[in-house]
């Protein structure tokens, strides 16, 4: 096992070198810095030394990957390469074109981005697998029919709507919650709320219809009709068996989203207000700010590795013949 | 002669149909590819989808057209053209393009939503102007709109009906000429849905379109059906607009996914080793990035590149459709590690079978087995993946352009749309039209782009069909003639 871990962590650090590379190569090599200083200082009459003095003074002059004029080990640190993306490694992000530190605000911006994604995720998952299972539960009948129709139309929504009515329906309307906007410590709750409540409703359409697959796959097996065929009652058959064994594709597929609890959602923070790092990308990607959007592609990767790598894990520990595949 | 103007939107999505129909004319031929779709032609809920997605690809179709009006001017010795740049679409509705409103009214309104200052016998009031273009031909709006409306209405409606009526009949005759029977009959199976076709749930479907069509016809001439926005300009007309946007993210977008997946997915599962691990290496890195952050990033990048060089384009529909095309280039390279996944397995598993080692030991060439005896075995892969992407990518578009990385800002989609309702929705009294016509509208071809693709993948893919709801021992019989 302690191989299998080393092996699998090892893997993830490599595949986290080229998305650092990768993003380097798009950010500062096909996008110049001189790009980056012209869209900042806005407008297209912007003179040569504006754009020079604007590189100096957010340490965008240095050469891009290789420094000839210092010596030492300069020679590699002094250059954007250096400052700008394999710093990240060790969790210094530098600073944003905007000129504030881009470590310190991540930090401050989690923990709403956590208040509000844990609950939602917890709350999807728990509600899409209960009304998937009531769907196989009722399968080949009327509810399961329009059930999964309604399953279809709820799919066919954007999440924009959702939003968008809640806010109107519960915030304009009926006065029940406010519209946007954040307090620290227990008020917290009142605002997170909604946007939770909304997302819930608004992923319950594909997670339930993807959860009803993965069930009824396993209810298709032999030993679930063996189950049956032994006389056991259906919802004996459907949590002892069909449950039980459809955990690892639904684990696999919530673990998939746990980078999001870190992340936020681009969407729902902004409309809601909700000062967590979706909002901050969101933010950046308004104000053209490369730093910031470089760092969340390294960070929200990074997180994507985490999660991948953890849920590979998970198996290996449930299952050993993975561990020798 | 008016000069047509190719933008590379237009040529790809009509590039895109041209496939689509030739696909379709294989499908004629090829017996098996046949006894597949027969599936999809027989599922009520994709026939009836497949309506409304024509109708809409129709009005895409249309709007890709696009050319400049020549300019009357004698003076000119070369031809002088219009700087705005019009599609056939605009071209057809240029009188509701014209009935522009000064800003907000409700549907089929004759007053200004809003209250302006009116200076009558020397008072200034503030009070609800008359619409310039919106029931103009009203003497006495008070008394004669309700009147009006409804009857243009009704006529309308029966109208649409009527033309849905008449394709019914043809449809039923034609039923009843195959199987030779008289015309009750046919109707009566047409009825309960045991022909092979479900005409039932075309028809049906026929029927809310004729309808719809119908009453649009008669009230988009006097009214406007689904009220105007903040600018007064015809929000049914910019729906229509959003709807060919929404069309080419959807099929640009998967189409420029495919060549990356297909060659890179093929190759990997084909020769193994390290080109597998290579490739495998580089799909691994670009999916652990989150996708919404690149698309941004890279949105960004063409950003900053379109607007360094204004000079490629002659006018700014120009831009905005190269923009739109980068867009769907963009969401494709983000976009393709999936298919490829699925491919590669794929690869892995036909390149031991029987027929490629045969092929091999004749020492066919590598390229040439890829081409003749991998691929077409992969293709339905390839036609799952790309019409389950359909809807997503368009339910995504909006999610960009809200965050603002999406369509350009002058051009017509869903998503902007939608941003702009953000604002009308806390407004009092509140503007509902427009999110309501981009939800009516938006919801049509995201549903029935699902339910068609529902049917096509349960068609190719028999482990999907075993996952469908059924009603149990209700299930139309398709009776196979007479």
């Amino acid at each position: 096992m302690a191989g299998y871990i080393a092996r699998r962590i090892l893997h993830a650090l490599w595949i986290l070198v080229g998305v650092n590379l990768l993003t380097f190569v798009l950010f500062f090599a096909v996008n110049s810095p001189d790009n980056i200083a012209r869209l900042n200082l806005g407008g297209k009459r912007v003179t040569q030394q504006a754009i020079d003095a604007w590189k100096v003074q957010h340490g965008y002059d240095k050469p891009l990957w290789y420094d000839a004029t210092a010596g030492g080990t300069a020679r590699v640190t002094n250059t954007i390469l250096y400052q700008r993306s394999l710093r990240m490694f060790s969790l210094d992000f530098g600073r944003a074109d905007s000129g504030r530190d881009i470590g310190y605000e991540l930090g401050r911006r989690v923990g709403p981005s956590l208040l509000l994604m844990l609950p939602m995720i917890a709350m999807t998952t728990a509600a899409s697998i209960a009304f998937a299972l009531a769907l196989v539960f009722f399968r080949a009948t009327y509810l399961d029919f329009f059930g999964t129709v309604l399953c279809v139309v709820m799919m066919s929504i954007s999440s924009l709507f959702y939003i968008i009515v809640a806010q109107w329906l519960f915030g304009k309307v009926l006065h029940e919650f406010p519209i946007s906007g954040y307090e620290g410590g227990a008020d917290a709750f009142k605002f997170v709320l909604l946007p939770v409540l909304v997302g819930v409703v608004f992923q319950l359409g594909s997670e339930a219809r993807l959860f009803r697959a993965m069930l009824l796959e396993e209810a298709g097996k032999d030993y679930v009709r063996t189950a049956r065929a032994k006389g056991l009652a259906e919802p004996a058959v459907l949590f002892g068996h069909v449950l039980r064994n459809a955990w690892l594709p639904i684990m696999t597929h919530v673990g998939a989203l746990l980078p999001y609890a870190f992340l936020g959602s681009l969407v729902f923070e902004s409309f809601f207000g909700i000062p967590g790092l979706g909002n901050y990308t969101i933010q950046a990607i308004t104000a053209q700010d490369f730093a910031i959007v470089h760092a969340m592609v390294f960070v929200g990767s990074a997180l994507y590795i985490a999660a991948y790598l953890l849920t590979d894990l998970a198996y290996a520990w449930v299952d050993p013949r993975v561990r020798l595949a | 002669v008016p000069k047509f103007v190719f933008t590379c939107t237009d040529l790809s999505i009509w590039l895109v149909t041209l496939a689509v129909v030739i696909y379709a004319l294989r499908i004629r031929r090829d017996a098996d590819l046949r006894r597949t779709w027969r599936h999809v032609l027989r599922d009520p809920a994709a026939m009836c989808a497949a309506v409304f997605l024509l109708a809409f690809g129709a009005v895409a179709l249309l709007d890709s057209v696009h050319f400049r009006l020549r300019v009357e001017d004698a003076g000119a010795a070369a031809p002088v053209y219009s700087p705005r740049t019009t599609s056939v679409l605009d071209w057809l509705l240029q009188g509701v393009i014209d009935a522009r409103e000064k800003t907000y009214s409700a549907p089929l309104a004759y007053r200004s939503f809003v209250r302006e200052v009116v200076v009558a016998d020397g008072a200034t009031r503030r009070e609800f102007p008359r619409l310039q273009f919106g029931g103009a031909h009203l003497n006495d709006p008070s008394r004669q709109w309700s009147g009006d409306v409804l009857a243009r209405s009704l006529a309308g409606l029966a109208a649409g009906l009527a033309a849905a009526l008449v394709v019914a009949i043809l449809v039923i005759l034609r039923e009843a000429r195959r199987r030779d029977v008289r015309f009750v009959v046919a109707l009566r199976l047409v009825a309960s849905y045991r022909t092979d076709v479900p005409w039932r749930a075309v028809l049906a479907a026929v029927v809310v379109l004729g309808a719809f069509t119908g009453w649009v016809a008669a009230i988009w001439p006097h009214y406007h059906p689904f009220g105007t926005d903040l600018t007064g300009n015809d929000v049914l007309y910019q729906t229509l607009k959003s709807i060919r946007t929404a069309a080419v993210i959807g099929t640009l977008s998967s189409a420029a996914t495919l060549p990356l997946a297909l060659a890179l997915g093929v190759l990997a599962g084909f020769y193994r080793g390290w080109v597998d691990d290579a490739i495998q290496y580089f799909y691994t890195v670009l999916s652990s990035i989150p996708s919404i952050l690149l698309i941004a990033a890279l949105v960004l990048l063409i950003q900053v590149w379109i607007d360094k060089n204004p000079q490629w384009f002659d006018t700014g529909l120009e831009r905005a459709e190269f923009r739109l095309f980068l867009l769907c280039v963009i969401l494709g390279v983000t976009g393709w590690s999936t298919l490829c996944r699925l491919l590669r397995a794929e690869t892995l598993k036909l390149r031991e079978l029987d027929y490629v080692q045969a092929a091999r030991a004749f020492g066919v060439a590598d390229l040439r087995i890829m081409l003749a005896h991998i691929l077409p075995n992969v293709a339905h892969l390839v036609l799952i993946v790309t019409v389950l992407d359909f809807s997503s990518l368009v339910l995504y578009e909006a999610v960009l352009s809200y965050v603002g990385v999406g369509v350009d800002p002058t051009s017509q989609s869903f998503g902007s749309m939608i941003n702009l309702a953000r604002s009308e929705m806390s407004r009092d009294p509140v503007v509902w039209w427009n999110l309501g016509a981009a939800f009516t509208f938006m919801l049509a071809v995201v549903l029935a782009a699902n339910l068609f693709a529902d049917a096509v993948r349960d068609a190719f893919d028999p482990r999907a069909r075993a996952l469908r709801p059924r009603r149990a021992a209700r299930q139309p019989v398709a009776a196979s003639a007479k």
